[in-house]
């Protein structure tokens, strides 16, 4: 693709700058949040949004040829797929004891013990307890 | 000079945002957390470059690329919880 030309390429151009936009937000939160919880926070939420509006200006750009539908089997995997992670790899900081930042009033997850420290004195590093698992 | 290439230079720079707090993060879980999105960041890098380009070559790549960013993430997560692969 040349510059953009016509009104279809300038709303996908939109889109795309946009997307650029918001996938700097994140990497500058990524950047100057204080902690994990933070950091994830901003970067998951940001970059997401970012890529999906990339992927939507590909879409409008090239309509629901062969690029097209790439783009939108990409959309719904990163819609599944990016949750995911970013939920897994949070309550993986929270149980190896990353500390919040000093700043935090809150942390109901280590309230509610984790879902794995309760009343049993059984723990280790490498019990799952939690899970209910005969 | 092409205006799609400027969304690449955003893009790399954003990378070379994400790279730097892989490398200054105090805790091993920010660095996975930095892993995590600069997967992200690369599918939609992959896709402007598709665009730029308009080969759907490029879009394949980010595909493949996204379910392995997200299968490293999940390994990295365990690994960090201090449990093994199978658990």
């Amino acid at each position: 693709m040349t510059d953009p030309s016509g009104p279809r390429e300038i709303a996908a151009f939109a889109l795309m700058a946009a997307g650029v936009g918001f996938d700097l937000l994140g990497c500058v939160g990524l950047v100057r949040l204080p902690d994990v919880y933070n950091r994830l926070q901003a970067g998951t939420k940001c970059v997401t949004l970012g890529t999906f509006l990339l992927l939507l200006g590909v879409i409008l750009l090239s309509g629901l040829d062969a690029m097209g539908w790439k783009a939108l089997l990409c959309l719904a995997f990163l819609s599944v797929t990016s949750p995911t992670a970013a939920h897994a790899i949070a309550r993986a900081a929270h149980r190896s004891g990353v500390p919040l930042a000093p700043g935090s009033v809150l942390d109901r997850y280590a309230e509610d013990g984790e879902g794995r420290e309760g009343p049993e004195p059984a723990g280790g590093p490498s019990g799952d307890a939690g899970e209910g698992r005969p | 000079m092409n205006a799609m290439d400027l969304l690449l230079a955003g893009l790399l720079l954003g990378a070379a945002l994400c790279l730097w707090r892989a490398r200054a993060g105090p805790t091993p879980a920010d660095r996975a957390v930095c892993v995590d999105i600069l997967g992200i960041l690369m599918v939609g890098f992959c896709a402007v470059l598709s665009a730029r380009t308009g080969r759907d070559l490029y879009l394949a790549v980010g595909l493949s690329w996204a379910l392995l960013s997200f299968v490293g993430s999940l390994a990295l997560a365990k690994h960090l919880e201090g449990r093994r692969f199978d658990d």
